[in-house]
């Protein structure tokens, strides 16, 4: 108490704050994201087949991004907490609503259009929600977390999931349960739960299969086990990413050289598998630089969560930068073939706005838990 | 605020814990994502760059450029002209009637096209082949589907080289066409040599030199996306071209035999006494070769097919006639040959003649008779039928078939006119096999008039002509002279025939010039204006066939019951340069029909091209 007390007198007295301070940002976290995210450009431009367009798109979009995070982090952490229950009640409506009156796209319903002026996915913005209203729900309880709380935590958390499964959005939904999740971990959850939760999940799963999931969704888990049973229909993405990734070998075939995605044999080579562009273009040195730089954002990101001011934050930011690291792991893990494939973007690589400016928010809620802490 | 209920203090701890084990947990899956990539990238490199080199690379094979044809003058006869096409790959058309709909705005497509690409649609294929459309695209046609290319998927335009025949229905039969490669020759022709090769020779000199024109194929190593397209071409070996042929035809004389038809049926062959070399070779009436490059349309196929002139049919080597009188220099020869009787020779004719034991009466064809003093020559003059009944009678048809067999009668001895037929010189063992029943003296003096069982075809009467014209001197008939500037090689040839007194040559050959300078002359109308020495005979052919129940009110078919018109000749009569023969069916009066077709030709010849032009003749190169 006394250090930290003496610490803040010590900041406090200090008469200049740097400029990220007055800006409520973390110097270092930023410089990561803006290496991350032109980076990101470069591996497009290429990924894109030379589409400066989509290049310049994206960089609105990041810039767009990076101007939300910038505005979230003015916010004290306080406001999220008041926000949280009404955003998730209004979140769930809009849940509800897409499956009503939703718009479709591809054989599924995500979006909703406001006005008929611009659409927007309910399904991104619970990304951030849900984890705000665990923490919210946890912050006002004991730590770790009794049996009646990680009840109603259940409740909190699988409500918007299955929503956005029946969407239908695997990937989201599952992002979502993770994201809401990580908040029960984090805030102490007990081992003993831990192994309870995953006995359930392999008991669940049949029904998961027979009850709940689509077609679409079984036959991209059957195609993950085998992929080579169907070469040509939805086994080729998985046996072309890896081909790009394989033969990319230890140095890569050059920026804008690599024949698996610049010949078109790679599928959503700009946005889902742009990971494969760069791994066969960049080489396995390339891979582990990037590695580098997403452990780098995520260690940074922790250690900021665990510096804020309250359980509320702490579990927000820890639970954002985990969720982050769990987008990463995911897309590359289903590109490279250890994961079933479902439809997660590479954060702040592939092209696509919705995510960026989702991410990005979750990056303004981190350096808002961290910029505030010295109150 | 409930938070001072609860102990910060703890809580931090936990959550410092718990992050510490997070920390974990993500670099455990980091690694986890290394050690793949690791894998991917390092361990199993080589399979997957050897799987993305075989997904880029692909070997293809070029077409060859298909040999030329010339006439013997250098004039082209079968180019290859480039064109642009515009072909549909079914598979990358998202929706056909609204993409042929399109097509159909913007360039237009007639029914032909459209019902010829649908029968090519639903015809076997590969998948992914492109199926053309419409050929010869203007360059405006190109300009509109460039700018709507957005709209058309899987619609392409493609150059490539198309086979022309310049002179048209004139060399159709001579040269044939080629035409796209059909289900039955794709199984017959190996496919290394025609993987590229979309069009192949289907009858005429195209066909009987295929391997030949055709060419060597190329390949190339070729770096294509995705979709096959190919964007770069890694390394080439070029196709070797086909042969260029250069043919005995001249195409002045073949365009003014066909003229001198005017549409008539019928068919001409000259041909080159000194080296078997066809001049002109002419079936009427013709076709357009053009047709059938791309693929005739039912509709023009089915009225060229159907129709009565039976214009798709080769009547040169294929049409088999009774050759009438046109077989009495030959048959003469036999006559003088076998010793039955002489020059000297004189017997009567009373119009008839009778065999012993026969009571059919054999009519000379002018009731009347040739009068008293008929010898050979009069009888090659005059045509006088009694004169071949009697020494045909004393011959026999045991010397006479094996002696007509010596000029070509009954088997193809040509030697690069695919497609000629044999036609029929009647034996004993024939009669016997297909008639069932004995030879009859009868039948000889009936094969003495060319009727009866005989047939032949116009190539083999201007054969044998040609053979008579050289004094027994074996050439056989060929269209091509030179293959690459090659002379066409004849390795094998009948043997020359050789008669006990060969002055009987120029004595029948003086007879021949009598049938067109003799009063009597059945073709002395030709005689005026002559300023060459020319031999001929006539013959005319019964037209059979007509069945006793069979309609034939129409006068288009009582027309077509006339008798067929058939004349041989050759010239100059002191040194053969040209051996012609004429048929023209239903031509009735061979002196008033086929003889003037064949002296336009020969005028033609004599008088306007150089008289030994070989390469270099007429247009002196």
């Amino acid at each position: 108490m006394a250090g930290d007390f003496s610490r803040q007198l010590d900041l406090g007295g200090t008469s200049s704050k740097s400029i990220f301070q007055k800006l409520h940002l973390d110097g270092k976290l930023l410089g990561l994201l803006l290496l991350l995210s032109l980076g990101g450009l470069f591996i497009l431009y290429s990924a894109s087949g030379q589409n400066m367009a989509m290049v310049y798109r994206q960089a609105v979009y990041l810039g767009l991004g990076f101007t939300l995070m910038l505005i979230i982090a003015q916010f004290h952490p306080r406001w999220f907490l008041i926000a949280a229950p009404w955003m998730y009640g209004v979140g769930v409506i809009a849940l509800l609503l897409v499956i009503l009156v939703g718009v479709g796209a591809k054989g599924a319903q995500r979006w909703l259009s406001v006005f008929g002026v611009f659409r927007f996915q309910p399904s991104e913005i619970m990304k951030l929600v849900v984890p705000m209203t665990m923490a919210w729900f946890l912050a006002s309880r004991l730590m770790p977390p009794k049996l009646n709380v990680i009840a109603i935590s259940m409740v909190i958390i699988f409500v918007p999931t299955l929503l956005v499964m029946k969407q239908p959005d695997l990937g989201t939904s599952l992002l979502i349960a993770a994201s809401g999740l990580f908040v029960l971990l984090l805030g102490g959850l007990s081992a003993r739960w831990i192994v309870i939760a995953l006995v359930t999940i392999l008991a669940i799963a049949p029904v998961m299969w027979y009850g709940v999931m689509h077609d679409y969704q079984k036959q991209r888990v059957l195609t993950f086990l085998d992929p080579e049973s169907d070469p040509l229909g939805s086994g080729w993405n998985i046996i072309q990413s890896k081909t790009a990734i394989g033969s990319g070998g230890l140095e890569g075939k050059g920026w804008m050289q690599g024949t698996q995605s610049q010949l078109e044999f790679l599928p959503e080579r700009h946005t889902d598998f742009i990971i494969a562009v760069f791994a066969e273009e960049h080489g396995l040195i390339g891979v582990f630089l990037l590695l580098c730089l997403y452990l780098a954002i995520v260690v940074r990101g922790l250690f900021m969560a665990a510096r804020a001011r309250d359980s509320f934050s702490r579990l927000l930011g820890g639970a954002l930068v985990v969720t982050f690291f769990i987008y990463v792991f995911v897309n590359i893990g289903m590109v490279s073939g250890i994961l079933p494939v479902v439809g997660v973007p590479l954060p702040l690589i592939s092209y696509g706005g919705t995510s960026i400016v989702t991410l990005m928010a979750a990056f303004g809620v981190i350096m808002s838990v961290y910029s505030h802490r010295q109150m | 605020m409930s938070f001072a209920l609860k102990d910060d203090r703890s809580e931090k701890d936990i959550f410092a814990h718990r992050a510490i084990l997070a920390s974990v947990f993500v670099l455990f899956l980091m690694l986890v994502l290394a050690g793949r990539m690791y894998y991917l990238q390092v361990i199993k490199h080589d399979v997957y760059a050897t799987k993305s080199d075989n997904n880029r690379v692909q070997l293809q094979s070029v077409a060859p450029i298909r040999g030329l044809i010339f006439d013997r003058n250098g004039v082209l006869l079968a180019e290859n002209l480039p064109s642009h096409s515009l072909t549909v790959v079914i598979e990358r058309v998202k929706d056909l009637d609204h993409t042929l709909a399109l097509i159909d705005t913007l360039v237009g497509l007639t029914d032909d096209e459209k019902e010829s690409f649908t029968k090519r649609v639903n015809q076997w294929r590969r998948p992914y082949e492109a199926i053309p459309i419409k050929y010869k695209l203007s360059e405006t046609a190109i300009a509109k589907l460039m700018v709507n290319n957005p709209f058309l998927k899987g619609v392409q335009v493609e150059a490539e080289l198309i086979r022309h025949y310049p002179q048209g229905a004139d060399f159709a039969h001579v040269l044939g066409y080629v035409g796209q490669i059909n289900e039955r020759e794709k199984k017959r022709l190996d496919p290394s040599r025609y993987k590229a090769t979309r069009r192949i020779g289907k009858i005429g000199v195209e066909r009987y030199y295929e391997d030949l024109l055709h060419g060597q194929p190329g390949y190339q190593k070729v770096e294509t996306n995705a979709q096959g397209r190919v964007l770069k071409v890694l390394e080439r070996q070029s196709p070797l071209p086909g042969r260029n042929l250069i043919l005995n035809i001249d195409s002045v004389l073949q365009k003014k035999a066909y003229d001198a038809f005017n549409g008539r049926r019928g068919s001409l062959v000259a041909m080159d006494p000194k080296t078997g070399g066809i001049l002109a070779m002419v079936s009427s009436p013709s076709f357009d070769p053009n047709l059938f490059v791309n693929g005739i349309s039912h509709n023009k196929y089915n009225s060229l097919r159907d129709s009565l002139d039976k214009p798709l049919f080769d009547r040169a080597t294929r049409g088999q006639y009774p050759p009438g009188s046109t077989m009495k220099p030959f048959i003469g020869l036999g006559f003088l040959e076998s010793g039955v009787t002489d020059w000297a020779e004189r017997i009567d004719d009373p119009g008839w003649y009778m065999l012993e034991n026969d009571e059919r009466v054999y009519r000379d064809w002018k009731r009347t008779g040739h009068g008293h003093e008929i010898g050979l020559r009069q009888a090659i003059i005059q045509s006088c039928d009694t004169f071949f009944y009697e020494m045909s009678f004393r011959t026999g048809i045991d010397f006479l078939n094996p002696f007509l067999q010596k000029f070509g009668f009954g088997k193809n001895t040509s030697l690069d006119v695919g497609n000629a037929l044999p036609a029929l010189l009647p034996t004993r063992e024939w009669k016997k096999a297909n008639r069932g029943r004995s030879w009859y003296a009868g039948d000889t003096l009936n094969l003495a008039l060319g009727q009866g069982y005989m047939l032949a075809t116009p190539l083999q009467l201007a054969t044998a002509m040609n053979v008579f014209a050289a004094k027994g001197k074996w050439h056989r008939a060929k269209l091509v002279q030179f293959i690459d500037g090659e002379p066409l090689l004849e390795e094998t040839k009948p043997d020359d025939i050789i008669i006990k007194n060969p002055d009987d040559w120029g004595r029948m050959g003086l007879a021949m010039e009598g049938v067109i300078k003799h009063y009597l002359g059945t073709a002395r109308a030709l005689g005026r204006d002559l300023n060459y020495r020319l031999a001929a005979k006539t013959g005319t052919a019964q037209v059979v066939g007509i069945k006793q129940n069979e309609e034939y009110d129409s006068e288009a078919l009582k027309e077509r019951q006339r008798d067929h018109a058939l004349f041989v000749s050759y010239a100059p009569v002191e040194d053969p340069t040209i051996a012609v023969a004429v048929v023209v069916e239903n031509g009735e009066s061979a002196g008033k029909t086929a003889g003037p077709i064949a002296k336009k030709v020969i005028d033609e010849f004599l008088n306007n091209a150089s008289v030994d032009a070989s390469l270099g003749g007429r247009y002196g190169w």
